[in-house]
């Protein structure tokens, strides 16, 4: 009875987020993505000292060693809390715009394979075929190893692979939707194909597009972590987390903290959003319970 | 059957084809080439005689021909970093390491997650179920050099139990002149993913079988619960399993680029980013060509795997996403 009540006064965003809240595992996922999310943002005025800042008289000090650095410090004497701060902001900002370039490109070709077919739709489908049979870590590194190391080539070569699987989410999306009523509704009133697909068939294929980008970011930071880990990612004064891990390999034997820290920012952030990630597909999409 | 596996060679072979033309393309196109990066100590009429000898003169469209015409005769030319050898046995020697920790991972992996999907199914809500759900939710989310790396700090540098990497550096490894230690934490890291994939798959599928009404039907004729498992259970349990087994193969024995670099192994992987660093055009087609012929591969023989366990399904006809 109470379901129904709901539905009748409440809108679909009301109810979802409804669904979310209720969500145990969720809510923990939510507060560990604010706080990065907050250290990221305001990463400037949380960090007791700048990023880049060098002191070559506090190389490799450990956590609780000196009182100015509370963490210890790296290699070459910055403090290590200060890049974990801003590390976040690297992991944040790369996945943000990966997946926005990957929505960019890849709502629009998925939507030409599986809304116009005909030549067109044939080679846009033969190219995401071909694109997913690659293997994308391997081309994500051939693609920086050409382009050089950077913020810019990591965030290119991500994106040139993180477009297909939402192309192709798109394009099943638009190949189901054509054939329902609505669409052909709408077309026996004469409206244009563009405004069909882009006022019709659209807003119905968004939720699992929202869920897959919700899949994306935790997806993309460790695409981004592991780049960086191998040293082929974000250039050395910017902080990265994968490339702090990459460096502490070195030094692991003695000095643990380097590995330590990074590696459980790095996983927190992973759990965090794969947990806010899974209350939100469940909150949006509650026919698809989960089977364990 | 036959036409089924036709049409798949012919889809893998184009699928090959987009993949080496991509590759080969990207390489090129960007200006310089790979004796650029040893810096000042070629001449320039070096650089011009050694680019003449390996054809990097030529238009890209005639350097890509010549390559593929040879590939086809499985000559995959010479690798620039080691001109001494050729990459086809480049790529044996490193492969076969990588294919150590890979089959050692798979056996791990899988006879590990197998039983424990067993027993969770059995014992559904037990401690070991939630071990298993735990273990699941860390070994999906969380990146495996990030385990790796757990694992040196607690077995390696807080109690030296454990070397802290290498492969086969104390003797030949597995079975040498003594027992080696060095292929337990690269291989705990890498399985603990797919074991607990493969553990998930493993309860869902029999929870699902065991509450069909056939099971119901056996049980009350009285047959034993070990002759239920092995007749009735597991026979339709086993699609979800091969489902796994063909996602997690190919990319445990090309293997992991992460757990090579953090414990020093020598394999594929690590092998591949040096020369992707170098362009070392030859070695980084062949790489390509090789991975994406391994996942095509292992797909067709899933497909196959499957009309035999399930004779339901037929050839071509699946909803596997």
């Amino acid at each position: 009875m109470s379901a129904i009540r709901d539905t009748v006064s409440h809108g679909f965003a009301w109810q979802a987020t409804q669904r979310l809240l209720r969500n145990r595992l969720a809510i923990l996922g939510l507060i560990l993505v604010a706080g990065i999310s907050f250290g990221a943002i305001f990463a400037d005025w949380l960090a007791p000292h700048p990023y880049d800042y060098a002191r070559f008289d506090r190389v490799l000090l450990m956590p609780l060693q000196h009182p100015d650095h509370l963490l210890g410090t790296d290699e070459v004497g910055r403090d290590y809390l200060s890049r974990l701060i801003f590390g976040a902001r690297t992991s944040l900002l790369v996945s943000l715009l990966v997946q926005g370039l990957a929505l960019a490109i890849g709502v629009p070709l998925g939507a030409l394979a599986g809304y116009v077919g005909g030549r067109t739709g044939f080679v846009v489908s033969r190219i995401i075929d071909v694109m997913t049979a690659f293997p994308s870590l391997l081309f994500a590194i051939l693609l920086i190893s050409v382009l050089g190391g950077g913020l810019h080539s990591v965030v290119l070569a991500l994106s040139v692979t993180g477009w297909i699987l939402i192309a192709r989410l798109t394009r099943a999306q638009f190949l189901t939707l054509r054939e329902r009523d609505f669409v052909l509704c709408a077309r026996a009133l004469g409206v244009p194909a563009w405004r069909i697909a882009l006022r019709h068939v659209l807003p119905n294929a968004l939720t699992p597009i929202v869920i897959a980008v919700s899949f994306g970011i935790p997806a993309t930071i460790f695409a981004e972590a592991g780049l960086s880990f191998l040293g082929l990612g974000i250039n050395d004064p910017m902080a990265s987390w994968g490339k702090m891990v990459g460096v502490s390999n070195a030094y692991v034997r003695v000095y643990w903290h380097l590995a330590l820290f990074p590696t459980l920012a790095i996983a927190l952030t992973m759990l965090g959003c794969s947990l806010l990630g899974d209350g939100l597909r469940d909150a949006l999409d509650p026919r698809h319970a989960r089977p364990l | 059957m036959l036409l089924f596996l036709c049409r798949r060679l012919f889809s893998l072979a184009f699928v090959l084809l987009g993949v080496s033309i991509l590759v080969f393309w990207l390489m090129h196109s960007v200006p310089g080439g790979p004796f650029d990066t040893q810096q000042g100590q070629l001449t320039a009429a070096t650089r011009a005689n050694l680019e003449a000898k390996y054809g990097l003169d030529e238009p890209v469209w005639k350097q890509y021909l010549n390559y593929m015409s040879h590939a086809l005769r499985f000559d995959f030319g010479i690798p620039y970093q080691q001109p001494q050898t050729t990459v086809a046995a480049l790529i044996g020697r490193t492969w076969l390491v990588t294919l150590q920790v890979g089959l050692l991972t798979i056996v791990v992996a899988f006879s590990i997650g197998i039983c424990a999907g067993l027993y969770a199914a059995y014992h559904q809500n037990s401690w070991l179920d939630h071990l298993v759900t735990f273990c699941a939710t860390l070994g999906v989310t969380v990146p495996n050099f990030v385990i790796g790396m757990w694992l040196i700090l607690c077995f390696s540098v807080a109690r030296s139990w454990l070397p802290l990497g290498g492969w086969g550096t104390s003797g030949a490894c597995l079975f040498g002149k003594y027992f080696c230690t060095d292929w337990i934490l690269p291989v705990v890291a890498y399985a603990l993913a797919p074991m607990a994939i493969i553990a998930r798959y493993t309860r869902a599928s029999i929870v699902d079988v065991a509450g069909e009404d056939f099971i119901r039907t056996a049980r009350a004729k009285g047959l034993s619960e070990v002759a239920l498992m092995r007749r009735h259970v597991l026979p339709n349990a086993q699609i979800p399993m091969v489902t796994a087994l063909g996602t997690e193969i190919p990319n445990l024995i090309t293997g992991s680029i992460f757990i090579e670099t953090i414990f020093r192994i020598n394999g594929l992987g690590k092998y591949f980013v040096t020369s992707a660093l170098n362009r070392d055009y030859p070695m980084i087609m062949a790489t390509f060509l090789l991975i994406a012929l391994l996942w095509g591969v292992t797909y067709m023989l899933t497909d196959v795997a499957y009309t035999v366990l399930d004779p339901r399904i037929q050839f071509g006809r699946r909803s596997r996403r």
